[in-house]
């Protein structure tokens, strides 16, 4: 009974609760609001405003990106360069933030940049000019690299952790310097960790809609702001599940060259 | 030694910069005064305000009951769904496994805004059960990974032996099977239920009706700015995350 009954709960939660939302999803994404079909809430993609906001989640999502990977990989190969006990000590300081509430680590922020927060608090004790940082786009990039650096960090230093001891030396005794070790044999054996780094913060930065509300004050909205509008404020389903549908299949294509690059030995999460 | 130096300096600025804030949050929660920035005198005054403000205690009397119900459902459907995968054909096996692997790879949002459409097609009212049902949906994935693998490493034929000796098939579920993935179990328990205590985004869409979650709460306070009750909340429930998390991973290093 067990064999043949025991993973009915399972089956069904998994098609009510998992695949049926998604098929819901999927045709109010091509239906209009009088039920009839047409890909017109994918047009809307090409209204001005909403083009703007899908720019700016990309380019918000790739500077990201792009900061995590710059502070991230210096981190990620030092830290295979310390004490094994100081460096056993980094990997759980560096995981504890990512399992503090994304909320908190967020807000601590406002805390700091707001206006009668730390920063200013410190620039008017030396009697400097307090500077409005919070709502902007700079501040939003900020935050974002503060949540999600542990992320490019990780995959990295898993990957050059498990780089064979052996072929580092043998660089060095065929006559290679240290930066000629670093290019030629450790930057590129890195590559799958780069790669998963890559996705785990890009896809996390992309559809973030906490950052831009709580930092950017909604004058710096992303795709996930504009979802959230339009299920819960303006209720038109139908452009928030096109929205959405777009945003799946960014990460789909992110995931399929990821998949490209990276064997299951690239460093992951879990 | 001089050529550490710019190493170590380096790990040192970027794990400041990680941890910088999470200090101000919890130093600020012990301070007077309200705001962050300005020191004014220690004191529990912002705890005692937080355990006196109605919406934060019924909130996280929301996230626990939640979270515990969430992840023991979550483990006891995943539980039998890892069982049922791991002993399917090939195909079915490789299609289910992609199926509980959508919710991982969704972004929350998605996950949110898609859950929150079936509810209202389903005709049911957004609230305290919409909030568990999304809540064990995204866990039960997570726990059938963490059995999965404890089930291939069983011996393969130790079933069978217990079916050859005379047991029922729920005798040697219960009596061979069980014990044998009991620590995958157990991690999928305490995954589920870290996952659903920090949920924000999920929730926040399969809610309604004025029933919040802590995350939840946090938000809202956090949009009308700055309140020294969330850096006492921040605190307490870094020291219970962290209690977790000590917990999970000492129970890993047991395992190897």
């Amino acid at each position: 009974m067990l064999k043949k009954y025991g993973g009915v709960p399972f089956i069904v939660w998994t098609i009510v609760f998992t695949v049926l939302p998604i098929l819901i999803i999927t045709y109010y994404s091509i239906t209009l609001k009088d039920g009839s079909f047409s890909i017109d809430n994918f047009k809307m993609f090409f209204d001005p405003r909403i083009l703007n906001i899908v720019k700016r989640s990309l380019s918000v999502a790739v500077l990201t990106t792009i900061f995590c990977l710059l502070f991230g990989y210096p981190l990620a190969f030092f830290m295979n360069r310390v004490k094994p006990t100081t460096e056993r000590f980094l990997v759980v300081l560096l995981v504890l933030p990512m399992w503090m509430n994304f909320l908190l680590r967020t807000y601590a922020w406002q805390a700091i940049l707001g206006k009668n927060g730390v920063i200013n608090a410190v620039l008017s004790f030396f009697h400097l000019p307090t500077q409005n940082l919070m709502f902007t786009q700079t501040a939003v990039i900020i935050v974002m690299v503060y949540n999600f650096l542990p992320f490019m960090v990780l995959p990295i230093y898993t990957v050059i952790k498990k780089i064979d001891k052996g072929i580092v030396e043998a660089a060095e005794d065929l006559g290679a310097n240290q930066a000629k070790v670093f290019t030629k044999v450790i930057f590129p054996l890195s590559l799958p960790g780069v790669v998963s780094g890559i996705s785990m913060t890009f896809l996390p930065a992309v559809s973030s809609f906490v950052v831009p509300d709580l930092i950017g004050g909604g004058k710096s909205n992303m795709i996930g702001n504009l979802i959230e509008k339009q299920f819960l404020l303006l209720s038109n389903w139908h452009l928030g599940a096109a929205l959405s549908m777009v945003l799946v299949l960014m990460i789909l294509i992110s995931v399929y060259f990821t998949n490209q690059y990276s064997d299951d030995e690239g460093g992951q999460l879990w | 030694m001089v050529k550490k130096l710019p190493k170590n300096l380096y790990i040192f600025l970027i794990f400041l910069f990680l941890y910088l804030p999470i200090i101000f949050l919890i130093v600020f929660s012990f301070n007077e005064g309200k705001y962050s920035g300005n020191w004014t005198g220690f004191s529990f005054h912002w705890y005692k305000e937080l355990f006196e403000d109605r919406m934060i205690m019924s909130a996280l009397a929301n996230t626990l009951s939640i979270a515990i119900l969430a992840s023991i459902i979550s483990t006891i459907i995943g539980l039998f769904g890892a069982y049922s995968i791991f002993r399917m054909k090939s195909r079915p096996k490789q299609m289910l496994l992609t199926i509980n692997n959508i919710p991982l790879l969704n972004p929350d949002i998605v996950t949110g805004v898609s859950l929150m459409a079936l509810f209202v097609f389903l005709h049911m009212r957004l609230g305290f059960l919409t909030m568990l049902i999304a809540h064990i949906s995204f866990c039960i994935p997570y726990v059938v990974l963490s059995i999965l693998p404890k089930l291939r490493q069983m011996p393969k034929d130790i079933v069978d032996a217990a079916l050859d000796l005379g047991a029922t098939p729920m005798q040697a579920f219960f009596k061979v099977v069980l014990p044998e993935v009991m620590p995958g179990v157990i991690t999928g328990a305490l995954i589920a239920f870290t996952l659903s205590i920090d949920d924000f985004v999920i929730s926040f869409f399969t809610t309604g009706n004025g029933v919040n979650n802590l995350s939840i709460a946090i938000f809202s306070m956090a949009r009308r700015g700055i309140s020294p009750k969330i850096n006492a909340l921040s605190t307490l429930m870094f020291i219970i995350v962290m209690g977790l998390l000590l917990i999970i991973n000492l129970r890993r290093e047991k395992e190897k």
